[in-house]
């Protein structure tokens, strides 16, 4: 089943097109690669299909609704969270807070038919609203086993844990869909190699992966199919297997050989 | 409305703008370099007054018009530069430079003591009583066919002029001016290129500051001199800045003299009240920043995310 | 001299009130408005207006006082609070400015620069609260700062703080969390005028006069100074720092130096306060608050 869905997305800044016509598709259940050269247009992809961008012309559905334009925190109610290429922390706030915040939306009026009213009323109610707030933020910090850094502010992690911690904000909103932008950019082999698990383990809980990544040996590994940009097309698109032995794609990466 | 009285109030606003537009500068060179509002701006136009005031009023003593009171207003339009741009680049100095890696509130919020410090500093030195700044020249208003202009109209134009026509040139063609736009676009990349950056943001406060300096004399011949003057008037030069594009410098002359047109004529020709006419300003600030918060001339800024 | 010192406590509680609205603004949301005197300025005019011209009881005037400044806070918020920071500060002094020169030139309705005078004293189950009489009105005072301090601090510590300070900290991060910032830059303002506005309502049944001249940019920059100087984002420090720069405005008087000390004093002192604050100590005197989480939690999984 797709998921998610782009089509003939495009993205012009004045004359310089950084997303031209791609159609882009996301089977549910999968880890989804995206990969392309530098400047290729991957990162502007992801911002038109989480509404921090609007397609300059094309759709972007999403479980068969058309979301293009929709503004960013309407889509991430809908199910999509994501994270970003240069770390996007609340810094100034606790490690369990940022976690927290991704479930701002879980309780309140949408979810719990106006208990923030409540909230105002009683204070059994607000602290019963944080309890649960609080407990599911935990859960996420346990998943990433990160709960003894809680109440340390995010700013004063190591690298690696600011990347994990990006991960489990996102998955505090409960989405279906998750994108990674390059998640594993700066770490090390061994770090790499637990995020990998870790993604896996993500896909494990039934939510479907989308990752930006030039760490090849993390792409080829753990997606179950990859698409290709270059230019800001749409230059290939398949299994792991399939895109290492397309000649487009080679070219791309390493250029033409001369004969 | 006649065509003399068009040219009439086309003169008045002109001259009106370019004071604007001199002061404008200094807002928008800042805001350029260091992307904030140097809220202090409008009381070093106030000093900058007060200095010329006293230099003036020593150096002519009870000499009558003449040659000497020209050249003694000049010096003290010289003397007056010279002074608020060492007081501008001490301000950066100490109460805005130490908070470059700062969150972005605490310079704002640092520019808005400075301009408190330095506006009580003045009524409490010079007190809160107004003074005549005296024309240097014979202030007779001379008649081209009907078009009424005085000399201090001509005054303001020719120098304004000048001082733009200059530092357009300097930020163009000098070392220092390319320095200036090089920082302005990337400080980091700027620095890492050799530039100085501390010298080239002193030197930015320095210039926006005399010109200030100039603009607060200028305006001190019509409407006097006192310890809050510059805040009006500051405020104005400062939806200049944003009209034209804060950070683009013709961009700031243009505006300038477009809110000097439109004060004019709004009152002469739309019948706003003379008691409303500083809520123009606001007006036009609110309607730009709905409708094209970039400015005129300025450029779309988008987070990189 | 004692009497004084009332006096300055009653100031502190009334500033205390708008420095907690700025403090939902400012620390809170990050947003530098200036123009809290604005607000202050429509809640005393509410309550002055209704009270002579149409006879309504202070009680009556003060949810209308409140609610005006709020609506006002809509709607400079609304067009506004889509820009970057600096235009904000810019935006809302000039609002600020408007309302000041709104009221000094609506004779027929402010009665312009002179202002409205003999507002009725309030009055609380037959007892009149006599301003003249400090104490009952002091007492009023405190029991209005205990109640918006109690409310505040709550709607801090809920998904609506977190979610004001997630705007401050990163907005692109915020919205990809599913908040909507505008929504949430809108509260924040609205509150904050809102409680400006009851500061303006008990302003003008405590000196039972108000003209134009009161609501100056000095009382916005002297509340923004309440909470700089206690720390942004802690509504404790908001009160403090409400009680410090009110102690330090009627410092001549109350130490009988006013003939030495020179009228600018108090506001060259601000300006200090502001610059010598940013530079060794943004946080405040009490810094943010920040909240531990866990503690009862992790006792209770240490004992299974």
């Amino acid at each position: 089943m797709i998921l998610l869905e782009t089509e003939a997305l495009t993205r012009a800044y004045g004359g310089v097109v950084a997303v031209s016509k791609v159609d882009f598709q996301v089977e549910a259940g999968l880890i989804t690669g995206l990969i392309g050269p530098n400047g290729a247009g991957k990162t502007t992809l992801f911002n038109n299909m989480t509404g921090l961008d609007v397609p300059s012309s094309g759709k972007v559905f999403f479980n068969n609704k058309d979301i293009t334009g929709f503004p960013a925190h309407k889509i991430c109610r809908m199910g999509i969270a994501r994270t970003f290429q240069n770390i996007r922390l609340f810094k100034e706030l606790s490690v369990v807070e940022n976690v927290m915040i991704g479930r701002h939306f879980k309780t309140g009026k949408d979810a719990t038919h106006g208990r923030f009213l409540n909230a105002l009323k009683s204070y059994v109610y607000l602290k019963q609203e944080e309890q649960e707030i609080y407990e599911a933020a935990d859960n996420w910090l346990d998943f990433f086993d990160m709960s003894q850094f809680k109440n340390e502010l995010a700013k004063n992690l190591p690298y690696g844990r600011q990347r994990e911690l990006e991960i489990a904000r996102a998955l505090a909103t409960d989405p279906k869909l998750l994108f990674l932008d390059e998640p594993a950019a700066g770490m090390n082999p061994q770090e790499t190699d637990h995020l990998m698990a870790t993604i896996r383990k993500i896909r494990d809980l039934g939510i479907t992966v989308v990752l930006i990544e030039h760490d090849m040996k993390l792409v080829m590994n753990i997606c179950d199919t990859i698409t290709v940009l270059n230019y800001g097309m749409k230059l290939a698109q398949g299994t792991p297997r399939e895109i290492k032995h397309n000649p487009s794609v080679i070219e791309a990466y390493l250029g033409k050989e001369e004969e | 409305m006649g065509i003399s009285e068009f040219f009439q109030h086309l003169m008045n606003g002109l001259t009106l703008g370019g004071i604007y537009a001199l002061i404008a500068l200094g807002y928008t060179m800042v805001y350029g370099i260091l992307k904030f509002i140097n809220f202090a701006h409008g009381d070093i136009l106030m000093v900058g007054a007060y200095i010329g005031l006293f230099v003036f009023d020593g150096l002519r003593g009870d000499a009558p018009l003449g040659t000497w009171t020209f050249v003694s207003f000049f010096i003290a339009m010289l003397v007056s530069m010279v002074s608020c741009g060492l007081l501008g680049m001490a301000i950066e100095r100490i109460a805005y430079k130490p908070l470059r890696k700062a969150t972005r509130l605490a310079p704002l919020l640092s520019a808005i003591g400075v301009s408190f410090i330095l506006s009580n500093s003045a009524a409490w030195v010079f007190g809160t009583q107004s003074r005549k700044l005296n024309y240097p020249f014979d202030n007779t208003p001379i008649s081209f066919g009907g078009v009424v202009i005085t000399p201090h109209q001509i005054l303001i134009l020719v120098v304004s002029v000048i001082m733009m026509v200059t530092l357009k040139l300097f930020v163009d063609r000098t070392r220092m001016g390319k320095a200036m736009r090089a920082t302005s676009l990337d400080q980091d990349t700027a620095m890492l290129m050799g530039i100085n950056v501390n010298k080239v943001i002193s030197m930015t406060f320095a210039i926006g500051s005399a010109l200030a300096a100039v603009g607060g004399i200028l305006i001190a011949l019509d409407y006097k001199v006192y310890p809050t003057m510059g805040t009006m008037t500051g405020l104005k030069a400062f939806v200049a800045a944003v009209v034209g594009g804060i950070g683009n410098i013709s961009g700031a002359m243009f505006g300038g003299i477009l809110l000097g047109l439109l004060e004019t004529f709004g009152v002469a020709v739309f019948g706003i009240p003379t008691g409303l006419k500083d809520t123009i300003a606001f007006g036009v600030l609110i309607l730009i920043l709905l409708i094209k918060p970039e400015g005129l001339f300025g450029k779309v800024e988008k987070e990189k995310v | 001299m004692f009497n004084f010192f009332l006096l300055i406590l009653i100031y502190s509680g009334i500033y205390a009130l708008m420095a907690i609205g700025q403090n939902v603004i400012t620390g809170y949301g990050g947003m530098l408005s200036l123009c809290q005197a604005g607000f202050f300025a429509i809640g005393s005019y509410a309550t002055a207006i209704l009270a002579t011209q149409f006879g309504w009881s202070f009680w009556a005037t003060l949810p209308v006082a409140a609610l005006l400044s709020a609506v006002f806070g809509l709607l400079i918020g609304l067009p506004t609070l889509r820009l970057k920071g600096d235009y904000l500060a810019i935006a809302t002094l000039g609002f600020g400015e408007i309302v000041r020169n709104v009221l000094n030139n609506w004779d027929s309705l402010t009665n312009g620069p002179m202002g409205i005078q003999k507002i009725p004293m309030p009055d609380l189950f037959g007892f009149t609260i006599n301003p003249y009489r400090k104490y009952a009105f002091l007492v009023m005072i405190i029991i209005f700062v205990i109640i918006a301090y109690y409310l505040f601090q709550r709607l801090a510590r809920s998904r609506m703080g977190r979610a004001l300070t997630a705007v401050r900290e990163d907005e692109i991060a915020a919205q990809s969390m599913g908040i909507n910032i505008t929504k949430y830059k809108v509260y924040a303002f609205v509150l904050g005028a809102a409680v400006a506005g009851i500061a303006g309502s008990l302003q003008a049944v405590f000196s039972l006069s108000v003209t134009p001249g009161t609501y100056t940019f000095m009382v916005s920059v002297m509340v923004l100074c309440m909470v700089v100087l206690g720390g942004m984002g802690n509504f404790k420090a908001a009160i403090l720092g409400a009680f410090i720069i009110q102690l330090i405005s009627y410092f001549p008087q109350l130490t009988g130096l006013s003939s030495v000390i020179p009228p600018q004093f108090k506001q060259i002192l601000f300006g200090l306060i502001l610059v010598v604050m940013m530079i060794w100590r943004p946080q405040g005197l009490l810094g943010r608050e920040e909240h531990t989480y866990g503690k009862k939690h992790a006792q209770k999984r240490g004992s299974k």
